[in-house]
């Protein structure tokens, strides 16, 4: 039986309503299309502050500033009862308000893309030094952040001569994304902010994991990135890496990495990919992370505005999982029990949730009862209900429940205390492949630590189909519990027999 | 209804006329209305190739009995059997029924 232990994890927001204003597909395509219509014109009413953001029940649960299982037992609608004070930081991370994000992403650029302009740069600047995550590498180059700034009169040249897009302070501009090639679409300025963006927030994830895991930087010998951006140029879209990028802003100096691609299911086959080299021996230290999605902010603000209700997707999504041999000491992934939604599986729900959560069990002997929660897609219901989209979580762990029904695990008319005893309510903002499962494995792994909880369940679904290559969708799964006594974490390492026949010699010795 | 899936039942529709029936599987029936219209009605987001083309289309969802009738219970047993658990399967069967009504021709009897 191979396992391998999760030794931290960390999870960050990047509170950006002006860069969502600007630059969400959604208002972006509008505002293409059509100019400033009625919708772009009612948006600014539903943006929310970062004070607001920062004392919203999901937003603080997703940090860690809030118990999941406070949240649970929190007054609904959240959006009516926020916190008393707004709170920047939890035990897993902070929401970063936006001058300081974009800062850190000028911080990320190497070629020269982001200009601030400089009053801009040196208020935001001085308020990023003092986060108390920043690596020394982090720090030096805020420390050279001086190549990035320029006069105001130059930005807007750069914008109004040269198709950069504009960086937004208050309103007014703070900077600019330049364009990286002339005739190039896969460098053009829109994606690369959406990619310095998503780079920026995986840096954020990793400086708060490094921190939370108690290593160094140079202790991390792998980085998987598993966001739904793709870096690349016109002749290898999509070709990648993010991963070593953000190992190395982040001063990982002994790290390589990969980016694993697959919409929302990347998470869970990536952590497992993770999981897998390290129970092989290939990594010692690997952090599996992804930042966050710029087009997706203000996704389904259409609606949002259409009910006056706040527009709720203004954060970018961050988060970072960090894998180690299974020492004994923390909660594991268990890899002989892998869920997988196989080509031939079929693309009924039935078929999904069969392959993803009812075969991982049987495998294993285990029942649905052995699995105290099961977190599947955990999109905050604030988001997507009123734009039609259900309750993504709730639906989840009725299908569960209803797949336990059928194959007799519990009665039907139990199906109720099932869903409430071990559904997941969400808490993740609409940000594609974050919510996919992976915002609960601190939860789960803090509850399993204090023994409160046995085993936990993540489940992730990806929407293929939407890249026009197959009808399927993809899944995944694993399960994550505690570590046993006798398996890998029992075993005795070649080190420690070495002591032990030292020791031995050494007391044979004659005195 | 996204202007790929409209194009998709306008070309069908185009080559089988009203023989062609649209089976809904939404899970929601507010968007089993919408899906329902566009396709007998037309688009009434007016965004895509089905705006303003009342096509007359016979629409069911999958969870109507003249449907479920029609299924081979073992495959129903294997692909549908959970989501009936799950939703309300009379609330989307009636929701698609009353835009049927409404709209469609060649509805048999």
């Amino acid at each position: 039986m191979s396992s391998v232990g999760i030794k931290g994890y960390s999870y960050c927001l990047n509170h950006v309503p002006e860069l969502a204003l600007h630059y969400g597909s959604t208002p972006f395509g509008e505002r293409e299309a059509k100019g400033e219509s009625d919708f772009l014109h009612g948006l600014p009413a539903a943006v929310q502050t970062w004070d607001k953001a920062a004392s919203y029940a999901p937003n603080l649960t997703y940090i860690g500033a809030m118990d999941y299982f406070d949240f649970e037992a929190a007054e609904t609608p959240w959006t009516e009862n926020h916190l008393p004070e707004p709170k920047r930081f939890g035990k897993y991370g902070e929401i970063m308000p936006e001058p300081e994000f974009i800062c850190l992403m000028a911080v990320c650029d190497v070629f020269d893309l982001i200009w601030l302009e400089k009053s801009f740069a040196e208020e935001a600047a001085a308020k990023l030094l003092k986060d108390p995550v920043l690596t020394e590498a982090i720090i030096a180059r805020i420390n050279g952040l001086h190549s990035h700034v320029h006069e105001i009169s130059e930005i807007e040249a750069e914008i109004s001569g040269k198709k950069a897009r504009p960086l937004y302070h208050n309103g007014a501009v703070a900077g600019c994304v330049r364009s990286g090639h002339e005739v190039d679409d896969c460098l053009f300025p829109y994606v690369l902010l959406e990619n310095l963006a998503c780079k920026a927030g995986g840096v954020l994830a990793l400086m708060h994991l490094i921190k939370n895991s108690g290593i160094a930087p140079a202790d991390v010998d792998f980085v998987i990135e598993c966001s739904e951006e793709g870096a690349g140029d016109m002749n290898q879209r999509a070709g990648g890496n993010f991963a070593k990028a953000i190992a190395e802003t982040a001063g990982c100096v002994n790290a390589s990495g990969c980016d694993i691609r697959g919409f929302c299911a990347g998470p869970v086959n990536a952590i497992v990919a993770g999981a897998a080299q390290v129970a092989a021996g290939v990594r010692k230290n690997c952090a599996v992370l992804a930042g966050g999605a710029v087009p997706k902010l203000y996704m389904n603000s259409r609606d949002h505005v259409k009910k006056s209700l706040p527009a709720l997707e203004d954060c970018l999504g961050n988060f970072a999982v960090l894998l180690a041999p299974d020492d004994g000491t923390n909660p594991v992934i268990r890899l002989d029990s892998v869920g997988k939604h196989s080509v031939g599986a079929g693309a009924a729900p039935q078929a999904i949730m069969s392959a993803l959560v009812y075969e991982p069990l049987a495998e294993r002997g285990l029942s649905f009862a052995d699995v105290d929660k099961f977190a599947a897609e955990l999109q905050n219901p604030e988001i997507t209900l009123p734009a039609g989209a259900g309750d993504v979580p709730a639906a989840n762990i009725k299908m569960t429940a209803a797949l336990a029904v059928m194959k007799k695990a519990i009665e039907k008319s139990g199906m109720d205390d099932f869903i409430k005893k071990r559904g997941v309510i969400g808490f993740a903002p609409t940000q594609g492949h974050i919510p996919s499962g992976v915002p609960f494995i601190g939860t789960a792994c803090d509850a399993i630590r204090a023994g409160k909880m046995h085993r936990a369940m993540i489940i992730g679904k990806g929407s293929l189909f939407l890249a026009r290559l197959t009808n399927l969708a993809d899944g995944g799964s694993f399960m994550i519990e505690p570590p046993e006594h006798g398996g890998a974490a029992g075993a005795v390492t070649k080190d420690e027999i070495r002591a032990v026949i030292l020791d031995i010699l050494s007391e044979a010795q004659p005195q | 209804m996204d202007l790929q899936n409209q194009q998709r039942i306008k070309d069908a529709a185009d080559k089988f006329g009203t023989d062609c029936v649209v089976v809904l599987g939404s899970s929601d029936a507010e968007g089993a209305e919408i899906y329902a219209e566009t396709v007998s009605n037309g688009d009434p987001t007016f965004a895509g190739p089905l705006a303003g083309v009342p096509l007359g289309l016979p629409v069911y969802h999958v969870f109507d009995p003249v449907i479920r009738a029609e299924c081979d219970p073992k495959a129903w047993e294997e692909q549908i059997s959970m989501m009936e658990m799950v939703l309300d399967t009379e609330k989307l069967a009636a929701a698609v029924k009353g835009i049927r009504d409404q709209y469609s021709k060649n509805v048999p009897a």
